[in-house]
């Protein structure tokens, strides 16, 4: 073994730091359950539930920060996916292969954009907020394996689910059932009313795949009890509502109605009758944004988020009746979960592996001598690539399908990888899990780390065990 | 040997070298027959990946979903005259000419239900509507009811990242899949498992994985790492997949069940594009499957079922939207195949189901229980704790060769 014994060393730098009892265990519930665990720039002060609720108010912060400064448009977006299929077709006609001929700028823009968000996260001094976020863009979740939606979906968080995480659930549903990402991953973009102009032209046709999902995953839920009629119904609704050419969207999402694909006539949805037009999609997603399952459905999954992987019946009758009484304000749920008490015993949820990584890069920050983690790689590697659920309920929010023992392998391992980052630079690793867990942090770990061979192996350790594990 | 793992290549040692032991242990195994399911998840239409070309209002219903016909260009192959194989299943074509397949069509989960997801679950737990009572996947619960044995491997496994419903439940399971960093050396790795012990989530799945790691240790280090962005499941990682799985089934002291999730089989538009991929990564999955698994196909039974159907008739966009009945395979050296089990229910007006979707006219947990009678020697009470509330759904016969 060639590497020098850096023992005296290490022992040396834990002897320096002592475990600080008596802190304040809210605060690092605070950071670990609603955020990612505490960050280099949390800043935050002694009242943990005025620190999460603080989050709550003004705009996203990574909007208002500039963090995504330089990051496209859905219609830039959009432009991109033509571009690339423009050179495709050149080279076709050319007789070149695209091997060595052809980048794709659309895969490109996936991941600037992924790795932007994904470092934002990691880095964001109001996790509450962030995390809020990226539940609300895997509740309305469009997967990168598509390639034609990849480069869609950063611009659809900052568009369509960035503007509304603490504002009204149905203007969150309007941003995002429009958004180009969406139109595109559930087909509506080809959608075609086959009595409108289009449809008689071309002999096309229908195509249910958003009307269906949006009532069964983003809004009222089979509970509600619709039959087919209904999904076909609001599939025809939604006819038209299309992705725009080079420079003619409606806005600079890359929306664009097109009338002449547009189902004529009224239709109805579980009872009540819409007109046609654009506006009958926009009155039928009101009407299925505030419909009561909906609430339901929502605090359901807010609270097997935030509480539990089975959500305690009375925490979700609370937030579900905040979300009736304040016609779906998502800022006044959010507060409410905090408020709830069963959202404050730690360790209840195993996290993702997306939270795993984010929470390892704001525990221990990659030293900056250093090239950065690929965490695009990385997440793929742990099975859960970013933006890249296989079906569109998004990822499970529950530790079964997270817990199996190559799930769990993998994270180790990774975790051990990451760790030879920290051989002989960065922090302490006892430093590393004090302002990481703080009180949460168990001595049967802490006396692990002491008796540790290396800093690699110290960081390990903290990084596997169960409490960092969860959150 | 280039393409063999070390690990085939120590068990081949001791098959030579301690032939005694090794039969010994070959007589206490409970079962040495095999047992793969295969979920497609999203959907398969069972109309294209099984064409009823014989059928006479097929042409009209999905004019351009139908493959060029049996021994034109790019045909499909022929499965007696009435159905055809999708050509982007030549080798199964071949598994079907050797009696080795077994094609299934009409068939369905006793739900109608056409949400994805409801059905996805519903199919793993073997249920016909939500039972709060049970959470547990039915290939789970098959392990309960199979003899317990000695030895190092866990009896089921999950192949690839996440565990299916269909294997949760309180009998344990290894799951496997390609591995991508550098794991900690056995001392770290004993006390991380300590340290995790108490937990119960992190505990179990900490040994079950030092448990498949000692057992598979060379197989699991020689894989490229991914790409970025990569899906874990898509069609295109099967056949690497199914390869390694199909090693560690092989093994005698391996795993005897295994079930694999494969994706992409949602295609409300432009399906015959759409569908090429992941049927060609299916067909070359289960061939490096029978490939790997070497003499003991001849002892394996691979299900392969998707949550539901797609509609008859082609939407407007050159895809298919959620339906019902739909088409089902059985594969393996111990399977009765070469034949097509259906009883058609025909596509004309009045036969079609909710006037929509291919009917169905059989349960798909009938074709499940088959398997497990013929193939796993599941007794009738057992059957029934398998599949409870199936009693309509009697096991369908002659899935597995008479030995």
């Amino acid at each position: 073994m060639a590497r020098p014994a850096p023992l005296p060393f290490v022992i040396s730098r834990y002897a320096a730091t002592r475990y600080k009892s008596g802190m304040d265990e809210a605060k690092f519930i605070a950071a670990t359950r609603f955020g990612f665990g505490p960050g280099p720039q949390d800043g935050q002060g002694g009242d943990a539930r005025g620190w999460l609720k603080a989050q709550l108010q003004g705009p996203d912060p990574g909007l208002a920060s500039g963090a995504f400064t330089g990051l496209p448009t859905g219609q830039q977006a959009v432009d991109a996916l033509r571009a690339d299929a423009m050179a495709r077709k050149t080279l076709k006609e050319q007789g070149l292969p695209e091997k060595g001929n052809f980048q794709s700028q659309a895969r490109a823009l996936y991941e600037q954009d992924a790795a932007a968000q994904l470092n934002f996260a990691a880095t964001t001094p109001a996790p509450f907020r962030e995390r809020l976020v990226w539940f609300w863009a895997n509740h309305f979740s469009v997967s990168a394996q598509q390639n034609q939606a990849a480069p869609l979906i950063g611009p659809m968080l900052r568009e369509a689910i960035r503007p509304h995480v603490t504002g009204n659930f149905a203007g969150m549903v309007q941003a995002a059932e429009r958004h180009p990402a969406m139109l595109r991953y559930l087909d509506n973009d080809v959608s075609i009313g086959p009595d409108s102009r289009a449809g008689q032209r071309t002999g096309r046709g229908l195509n249910e795949n958003l009307g269906r999902e949006c009532m069964e995953l983003h809004t009222v839920g089979l509970a509600a009890g619709y039959t087919q009629a209904d999904v076909t119904a609001m599939a025809n609704i939604l006819t038209g509502w299309s992705i725009a050419p080079s420079d003619k969207g409606s806005d600079s999402t890359g929306f664009l109605c097109r009338p002449f694909a547009h189902e004529p006539g009224p239709q109805t949805v579980m009872g009540q009758t819409f007109d046609g037009g654009e506006q009958a999609g926009i009155d039928a997603l009101n009407f299925l944004a505030t419909y009561p399952t909906t609430y339901n459905l929502l605090a359901k999954k807010l609270v097997t988020h935030f509480v539990a992987d089975n959500p305690p019946p009375g925490a979700v009758a609370r937030i579900s009746g905040v979300l009736r009484d304040t016609e779906g304000d998502l800022g006044a749920a959010s507060a409410a979960l905090v408020d709830l008490p069963r959202a404050w015993t730690p360790g209840q949820k195993l996290k993702t592996p997306f939270d795993y990584v984010v929470s390892t890069m704001r525990a221990a920050p990659p030293p900056p001598d250093q090239p950065a983690p690929k965490l695009l790689a990385i997440l793929s590697g742990l099975g859960q690539p970013v933006w890249g659920a296989p079906l569109p309920n998004g990822w499970p929010d529950a530790a079964a399908p997270w817990a199996g023992s190559d799930s769990v392998t993998s994270r180790i391992d990774w975790a051990y990888t990451y760790a030879a980052r920290f051989t002989d630079t960065g922090p302490a690793p006892m430093d590393v899990a004090h302002a990481a867990l703080g009180p949460l942090l168990r001595t049967a770990t802490l006396a692990a780390m002491q008796s540790a061979g290396s800093r690699r192996e110290a960081l390990t350790l903290f990084l596997t065990a169960p409490e960092f594990q969860r959150r | 040997m280039p393409s063999l793992s070390r690990r085939a290549t120590l068990v081949g040692l001791g098959l030579t070298t301690t032939l005694g032991r090794v039969k010994l242990a070959l007589a206490d195994a409970p079962t040495q027959t095999r047992f793969v399911v295969v979920l497609l998840r999203g959907a398969l239409d069972g109309m294209y990946s099984v064409v009823p070309y014989g059928d006479a209002n097929l042409a009209s219903l999905r004019p351009e979903l139908i493959p060029p016909a049996p021994g034109q260009q790019g045909g499909m192959f022929d499965l007696g005259g009435f159905y055809g194989l999708n050509p982007n299943l030549p080798n199964l074509a071949a598994m079907y000419q050797a009696g080795e397949l077994l094609p299934i069509h009409a068939v369905a989960g006793p739900y109608r239900t056409r949400s994805h997801f409801e059905a996805q679950d519903l199919l793993q737990l073997g249920l016909e509507e939500d039972n709060p009572g049970i959470t547990s996947g039915w290939l789970n619960r098959t392990l309960r009811e199979l003899p317990t044995r000695n030895g190092p491997a866990l009896m089921g496994l999950a192949a690839g990242m996440g565990m299916p419903l269909l294997l949760q439940g309180p009998a344990r399971v290894d799951s496997y899949a390609p591995e991508h960093f550098a794991s900690p050396p056995p001392n770290l790795a004993a006390r991380i498992a300590a340290l995790n012990a108490g937990d119960p989530l992190t505990g179990p799945a900490i040994t079950d994985g030092m448990q498949a790691a000692s057992l598979d240790q060379s197989i699991m280090s020689d894989d490229a790492t991914s790409a970025p962005g990569d899906a874990p499941n898509r069609g295109g990682a099967f056949p690497a997949l199914a390869s390694k799985v199909g090693q560690l089934l092989a093994a005698d002291d391996g795993p005897r069940i295994a079930a694999f999730q494969l994706e992409g089989w949602d295609t409300h538009g432009n399906q015959v594009a759409g569908l090429k991929t992941p049927l060609t990564g299916l067909d070359q999955g289960l061939t490096s499957l029978k490939t790997t698994l070497g003499p003991a196909w001849a002892q394996t039974c691979v299900l392969v079922m998707t949550e539901f159907g797609r509609t008859a008739a082609m939407n407007g966009t050159k895809g298919t939207d959620h339906g019902t009945a739909t088409a089902a395979f059985a594969l393996g050296g111990a399977v009765n195949g070469g034949r097509v089990i259906a009883t058609w229910p025909g596509l004309g007006s009045g036969q079609l189901f909710e006037n929509r979707d291919l009917a169905p006219t059989l349960d798909i947990r009938a074709v499940a229980k088959g398997a497990l009678t013929q193939h796993l020697g599941l007794s009738a009470p057992a059957l029934a704790r398998v599949f409870p509330g199936s009693g309509d759904a009697a096991p369908l016969s002659g899935i597995i060769r008479a030995s």
